[in-house]
């Protein structure tokens, strides 16, 4: 019966990392919402993340995943990291393959290895202060769930839309078109560096050293770690029937089992079943271990160490909570919001992160004192406006999405349009990958609310279609002299056609030529404008960013009577 | 088609248009004979609907036969521009492209392909037109243009506009429709048939800082469709060429069909309420001798379903 443990664990994990797979590769925008919610609803820190903000803003408690994870942890241990962690299973298949590969000369073998405490936990400790502080910075860089989907996103995504497209073409070819070829946005390839770092250490970890990443660097696998040590069931060892005969050391890529102690550090095991399935003598078990009557195994896990670091955790998001808290009450329908903009500049330089002077967009009141020509400083301050990221609708605040987000980007692969795109350091080191509405490669589809839906970690709360008709996440700005029809005399109107609630319409201007005029209480902010425009420096009809969402006026029903067609008026 | 005989139509093509000749390449060839059976330039029809005001109307210019000749591959290019429903008149009524569709496979077609290339994410447009699934019942290939390595280079002897990647099921189709619907635009005053053929373009965006109403007139120069359909149903008369709300749109009820694109978008603009000469593109076309403008010189069928 045990030795069927692992391949329960095989089976499962396969299916979850196909199914996730599937949802950060897919590119028609045509799977259920709901499938986003089921494979994503047991990841811990998307889990944790949204199960905070449905206590900040009030909404019905939904996220329990992260507590079914601790629950599911407390009794059988690490099982997370090796059945539902997607990133997890990702080492274990290049591990896999890696051990296949013809490459090896010899059979690979693991052996013990000591745990990295001096690594772990002050990792952990930092994650949890740097929540506090800086929102989900770190937890942006560390978080294996978010790792596994920008890897996919951002690296997998485009091979797999170059597949399709030969895949089409050769279809198309036999007189087919079942399937359709899709053009592959190049993005900043600044981008990929985080996602590349990553993939680059995960493949000489994982060939080498197991799970190495999940034993040392990630904040996930520390925390659960600290409970899994006293965990109910785990794999243990019978020292009579043990013959040190070492199989299981060989298979356990957390090289968590020290063999000549007939010890296994549970905090590091990651319940991958390997040992149990190897073991000949019957020796190595998953055993129900009651605490009190645990036996000298739990070396690594000290109960005291779990409260500490809860107690952390605890303070540490109180004051996020609370700050964001206050800031919560709806947003007057007004432009300036020069307070809490101060407020969260004076904020951010406090942030530790603000000192690297990487916040681009937070300096924009900054040169007050030039004394250059008053048209000089508006174009700067413009110039320095339009550098501010547009986050989508639903995401209430810069604020609230920077610091939400941990920037997985499953809404850059839900978005049907293209529009989300990953940053670099457009949002400052604290934003480090979260994306933003890119409107120079498309614009927001008025009717879709997908972001919203699929987001795990309620960075984009979802919005109903009829909420989202009057969501304003920018405002839009015309410039004239910059405008075709300004400067060749010549019929255009790109802008105003593609506009969704006619924020941007066509005034009479010469002769029959007419010419864009904005009303930005009409406008959504959807970048359609924007896009449309022709001019190919982008800078004569543009989106400027709210930093607070505001609220659009619905457009009006001008209703008129047209008389019934009778006869040909020719 | 394959790509051989589209290169060597192609090369023929360029000859008959370094002659200014080029709008005389297609169509002609199937429609020239019957011309002399029926003796309308243009077919307008009313008061029924989209379906209803097609099949009468299509019998004025000789019927589908007229115009596809078995084991043809046809194109049915309707406005599927937005992201918007039926009712609100932004994109081709979906009835009528069905009708067209199922007409043009009773007329012996191979194939018929839909698609265009809209404005809004194409997936939702083509759903929410409604056209996607009524072409498919009707037995159309509705195909995406939303890819650039659908489109293939072509010159033509536009007079700003002389060369474009234009979707490469128009170049190769033996038989070319075009069904637009008529709007209000922002951008070009009104949008009709050849407006409509922006959705064969690529690049878009060319056209609009290259003089928009000399390109628009500049790309029937590639092909002029060997039939315009127009949609008259449901008329956006204002906040085009999306439309905000469902009251931009009047219930009007007329249908043009004609084998001259300028002479129909010239009795669409008058439905619509403009004077074809005050329509830059309109005007440009005719004087390009791509069609006729003059109404009162054609031979019109006027057809009332309610009378």
């Amino acid at each position: 019966m045990q030795k069927y443990l692992k391949l329960l664990r095989v089976f499962f994990s396969i299916i979850l990392l196909a199914g996730m797979s599937f949802l950060f590769l897919d590119f028609t925008s045509s799977t259920g919402t709901a499938w986003y919610r089921r494979l994503t609803y047991l990841s811990f820190v998307p889990s944790l993340d949204l199960f905070i903000q449905s206590l900040i803003h009030g909404l019905a408690l939904t996220a329990w995943g992260w507590l079914a994870v601790l629950i599911l942890t407390l009794l059988f241990g690490r099982i997370y990291c090796s059945f539902l962690c997607p990133l997890g299973v990702l080492q274990d298949i290049i591990s896999f393959l890696s051990r296949k590969s013809t490459l090896r000369k010899r059979p690979f073998r693991y052996k013990y290895s000591k745990p990295l405490n001096w690594v772990r936990y002050p990792i952990l400790i930092i994650t949890l202060v740097s929540l506090a502080v800086t929102g989900t910075l770190l937890v942006n860089l560390l978080d294996p769930y978010s790792h596994f989907g920008r890897i996919m996103a951002d690296l997998f995504r485009p091979v797999y839309i170059y597949g399709n497209n030969l895949l089409a073409a050769l279809l198309e070819k036999a007189g087919s078109y079942l399937l359709y070829p899709v053009d592959i946005i190049a993005g900043n390839p600044l981008t990929l560096i985080v996602p590349v770092i990553v993939l680059i250490l995960l493949l000489s970890l994982a060939t080498t050293q197991g799970r190495m990443y999940c034993n040392s660097v990630c904040p996930v696998g520390t925390t659960l770690g600290l409970i899994s040590g006293i965990a109910l069931f785990r794999p243990t060892i019978d020292k009579t029937a043990c013959t040190k005969c070492g199989q299981c050391v060989q298979k356990c890529k957390a090289q968590c089992i020290n063999i000549k102690a007939q010890k296994i550090d549970n905090t590091r095991c990651v319940g991958c079943f390997n040992c149990v399935r190897i073991c000949d003598t019957g020796a190595l078990r998953y055993r129900l271990t009651l605490p009190g009557k645990s036996d000298a195994q739990n070396i690594e896990s000290d109960p005291e160490d779990m409260e500490t670091v809860s107690k952390v955790a605890a303070s540490g998001l109180g004051p996020m909570a609370e700050s964001i808290l206050k800031e919560e009450p709806e947003a007057p329908r007004t432009q300036d919001t020069d307070r809490s903009k101060r407020r969260f500049i004076a904020e951010s330089v406090t942030a530790l992160v603000a000192l690297s002077g990487l916040e681009a967009w937070a300096d924009e009141d900054g040169d007050e004192e030039n004394k250059a020509s008053r048209e000089d400083a508006a174009m700067k301050k413009l110039k320095a406006e339009r550098r501010v990221p547009v986050c989508p609708p639903g995401s209430l605040s810069l604020r609230h999405f920077t610091y939400t987000c941990t920037a997985c980007h499953l809404c850059v692969s839900a978005c049907p349009t293209g529009v989300l795109r990953p940053t670099f350091l457009e949002y400052g080191l604290i934003g480090i990958g979260q994306p933003r509405m890119d409107y120079n490669t498309s614009f927001c589809n008025q009717n879709c609310t997908r972001c919203g839906e699929v987001c795990p970690t309620g960075a984009i709360l979802p919005l109903t279609a009829e909420q989202k008709t009057t969501v304003q996440i920018g405002r839009v700005n015309f410039i004239a002299a910059n405008c075709t029809v300004t400067k060749q005399e010549t019929a255009c109107g790109s802008c105003a056609e593609h506009c969704p609630t006619k924020a941007v319409r066509m005034v009479p201007y010469k002769g029959f030529l007419t010419i864009p005029s904005t009303d930005t209480s009409l406008c959504l902010g959807c970048g359609a404008c924007q896009f449309a425009c022709p001019v190919p420096e982008k800078n004569a009809i543009f989106v400027l960013s709210n930093r607070e969402h505001l609220t659009a006026v619905p457009p009006e029903e001008e209703v008129i009577e047209y008389e019934e067609q009778t006869e040909f008026p020719f | 088609m394959n790509r051989r005989t589209f290169i060597s139509k192609s090369a023929g093509a360029g000859l008959l248009a370094a002659t200014g000749l080029s709008w005389l390449t297609e169509g002609t060839a199937a429609g020239a004979e019957e011309d002399s059976r029926t003796p309308y330039d243009l077919v307008a029809v009313m008061g029924g609907e989209p379906g209803a005001m097609y099949a009468r109307g299509i019998e004025g210019l000789g019927g589908m036969e007229a115009f596809v000749k078995p084991g043809q591959t046809v194109v049915v290019k309707p406005n599927i521009g937005w992201d918007r429903t039926p009712e609100m008149g932004a994109n081709t009524n979906p009835e009528l492209v069905a009708s067209i569709v199922a007409d043009c496979l009773r007329a012996g077609a191979s194939e018929v392909f839909v698609f265009d290339h809209s404005c809004d994410n194409w997936v939702k447009s083509y759903a929410s037109s409604g056209i996607e699934a009524a072409a498919k019942e009707a037995g159309a290939t509705v195909v995406s243009a939303a890819s650039q390595t659908s489109y293939r280079q072509v010159t033509f002897p536009g007079k700003v506009m002389t060369s474009a990647l234009v979707h490469e099921k128009v170049i190769d189709c033996d038989v070319f429709i075009d069904v637009p619907v008529i709007k209000h635009h922002d951008g070009a005053q009104v949008s009709l048939a050849m407006k409509n053929l922006m959705g064969i373009v690529w690049d878009r965006g060319f056209l609009h800082r290259n003089d928009l109403q000399q390109c628009i007139a500049d790309i029937v120069t590639y092909r002029k469709p060997d039939l315009t359909v127009i949609d008259g149903y449901r008329v956006m008369q204002k906040n085009g060429p999306k439309g905000v709300t469902r009251a931009d749109a009047a219930l009007k009820k007329t249908l043009i069909l004609s084998r001259d694109i300028v002479a129909a978008d010239a009795a669409a603009a008058k439905i619509f309420g403009v004077e074809p000469a005050d329509i830059p593109h309109i005007r440009i076309a005719a004087e390009m001798g791509l069609g006729k403008i003059e109404l009162d010189k054609l031979n019109i069928q006027r057809i009332n379903l309610k009378a």
